[in-house]
């Protein structure tokens, strides 16, 4: 988990962004015409009321739901013309998820569900061993490795879903509300976590909240309305690793 | 190395879901075993009615009788018959069953003379318990074939009474005829007195062997046309096509059977496909989760393949294994007019029902594993 990434370019590019759905004869557009860069190493966090957004900007950037127009370049990838397998293959490498119901596998271990991401990788058993082990150190839960979800509380499975989203070493995370559902205490450790992530492992970081505070813990804020980005606030007097243009 | 690790992977879930695998298992092998115990019936009716080209037996019955009580046909014609072109050896027999009618149960009593029984008999069986010398040496003794003695549970020195008749267990033989050995042999004048007859009078059929097995037809032929003209006219059949006829019913009911083994596979399917499906409406959320953290479709709808095999092999390994052993043990059979078919373990039995269990219930996952592949991460995120 020591890898660096740095690199001046900007690494998230959205150009005239916009996703639309269909429910019967209803359409819906949640994001429109969204232009946004994000540069390599940023923790930006996304603010916005419910319908904002924000929830589908995340879910493009992780290339789980299909970009309706517009273009969106990660990296060297041109996420909105993948084709599934493309973005499946592409996500195994680039990018760890964090969702706010942690999403583990409850018939798998806290061992077995950080380890998933590993199995899509030529990695030997002791190699993703070192991986999984070293993963489940940075959260503080390697004591726990052998514990099914249930035996864990929700602070600490979020922990294993963030172990589970660094462990193949990604240069993109993203978190969708990732202290929604946790206690006070809870939610700093994550947010400490992620930003130990950001500042230590140089990591790109998008986070979905609702909470202020949540949202100040991040490099940059990002307002969303009506599916269009409204206002940008920086909470470091000056962006040293990354930025939003 | 990435599909093993996936079907690794599918496999240690299927286990952590023990009591939805189990049930699926039970359910996949108890229709295996109706399969297993369908193609026993198919098996021991083929062994028992289809001819090949090494048979020499022909069974000479009286001409238009269909049953043991209706089949008299004179004892001296032994003589003639041994006098005919071609046969080797004639041994007149009585028959007496226990049940006219097609019964899992039935005693096919097998009256020989004691000459027959050490000259034609004893060389085409294996003694596996007594002799054939206890046996002669008593009037009421009865060699047992295997099968009818394990179905019954008796051992040399038992007495059993069935028909009306009580005989002495003086041994138990093994042989390669499911007729062997299903029947009691005894001898030839006991059952005759037993059965109402005379000692030397009416037997109900002839077993005769032919020296060369090209010639069946003709020596059938010519034994018939010996006995055309005699009091009691004969009708003469290879073995198994005389069997074939006279169990006409068993064959029908083995017949039906095909369907209950069509039925059987067409329940595994559907239990194979109904176990996915609901396994895979369960698991939304998880085939998401493993989408989103780079699984490809190929992958998902692999890993769903791999738990339809598991289930379906290990379901057909448990029914088939248990209808091997329940037939094994069991020894069940069937009996009309006096012959038997047998339903009989074999592990080709056991192979070819697993095989299709298998293929059956991997092709019944296959449609819900496409669909899986083609999932909306996002919709299935949104699920509970």
């Amino acid at each position: 988990m020591n890898d660096s990434i740095n690199d001046s370019k900007a690494f998230i590019r959205c150009t005239k962004l916009t996703k639309v759905y269909r429910k019967g004869d209803q359409e819906i557009t949640p994001l429109k015409d969204l232009d946004l860069e994000i540069e390599r190493g940023s923790f930006i966090s996304l603010m916005g009321p419910s319908g904002s957004g924000k929830t589908t900007l995340l879910n493009l950037l992780a290339g789980i739901d299909s970009v309706t127009s517009g273009s969106l370049w990660i990296g060297d990838n041109e996420i909105g013309s993948m084709s599934r397998n493309q973005l499946a293959a592409w996500r195994a490498k680039e990018v760890g998820i964090i969702f706010q119901s942690y999403n583990l596998v409850p018939v798998l271990t806290a061992y077995e569900n950080v380890e998933l991401p590993l199995l899509l990788h030529d990695f030997t058993r002791s190699e993703r061993a070192a991986r999984v082990e070293s993963a489940l150190e940075t959260v503080q839960l390697l004591d726990r490795a052998a514990h099914f979800p249930r035996q864990l509380s929700g602070g600490q499975e979020q922990r294993v879903a963030i172990a589970r989203a660094i462990v193949a070493n990604p240069p993109l995370l993203l978190a969708d509300e990732p202290t929604g559902d946790l206690d006070r205490d809870s939610a700093g450790m994550i947010l400490d976590l992620l930003g130990r992530l950001h500042r230590e492992h140089g990591r790109t970081i998008v986070m979905v909240t609702h909470d202020p505070a949540a949202a100040r813990r991040a490099e940059i804020e990002l307002h969303l309305e009506k599916g269009q980005l409204i206002r940008s606030t920086s909470n470091v007097g000056h962006t040293t690793k990354g930025g939003v243009h | 190395m990435i599909w093993w690790r996936v079907a690794l992977l599918s496999l240690r879930m299927l286990g952590r879901n023990r009591l939805r695998a189990v049930l699926a298992m039970i359910g996949i092998g108890v229709a295996t075993f109706l399969l297993s115990a369908e193609r026993a019936v198919h098996s021991g009716v083929a062994e028992a009615t289809s001819a090949n080209q090494d048979d020499t037996r022909l069974i000479v019955y009286r001409a238009n009788r269909f049953c043991p009580f209706a089949s008299k046909i004179p004892e001296r014609y032994v003589d003639e018959l041994l006098k005919i072109p071609g046969v080797k050896s004639a041994v007149p027999m009585q028959i007496v069953v226990s049940n006219c009618r097609a019964s899992l149960d039935v005693v096919v009593f097998r009256g020989v003379r004691a000459e027959d029984a050490k000259a034609v008999l004893a060389p085409r069986m294996r003694v596996l318990d007594g002799s054939f010398d206890a046996f002669l040496s008593r009037g009421d003794g009865a060699m047992l074939g295997s099968a009818l003695a394990a179905r019954r549970g008796l051992k040399v020195g038992d007495r059993f009474t069935s028909a009306g008749l009580s005989v002495a267990v003086m041994g138990i033989v093994e042989s390669d005829g499911p007729q062997d050995r299903n029947a009691a042999y005894v001898q030839l004048p006991f059952l005759q007195s037993s059965a109402g007859g005379v000692q030397g009078g009416d037997v109900t059929q002839f077993e005769v062997e032919v020296t060369d097995a090209t010639q069946m037809r003709e020596v059938a032929r010519a034994i018939d046309e010996r006995f055309a003209t005699d009091r009691a006219p004969t009708s003469t059949r290879p073995e198994k096509a005389f069997v074939a006829l006279a169990a006409n019913d068993l064959v029908a009911i083995a017949e039906f059977a095909g369907w209950l083994g069509i039925g059987a596979l067409a329940a595994v399917f559907a239990l194979v496909a109904n176990a996915i499906v609901l396994s895979l409406e369960a698991r939304t959320r998880e085939i998401a989760i493993l989408q989103s953290v780079g699984f490809r479709g190929g992958l998902i709808a692999w890993s769903v393949v791999v738990e339809s095999l598991a289930l379906a092999l290990s379901g057909s390994i448990l029914g088939a294994g248990a209808a091997y052993l329940a037939l094994e043990f069991g020894r069940f059979g069937l009996g009309a007019d006096g012959v038997s078919v047998e339903f009989q373990p074999s592990l080709s039995v056991a192979f070819i029902s697993i095989a299709a269990a298998s293929i059956v219930g991997t092709v019944a996952g296959l449609v819900p594993a496409l669909s899986a592949a083609r999932r909306s991460i996002v919709e299935g995120m949104k699920s509970a």
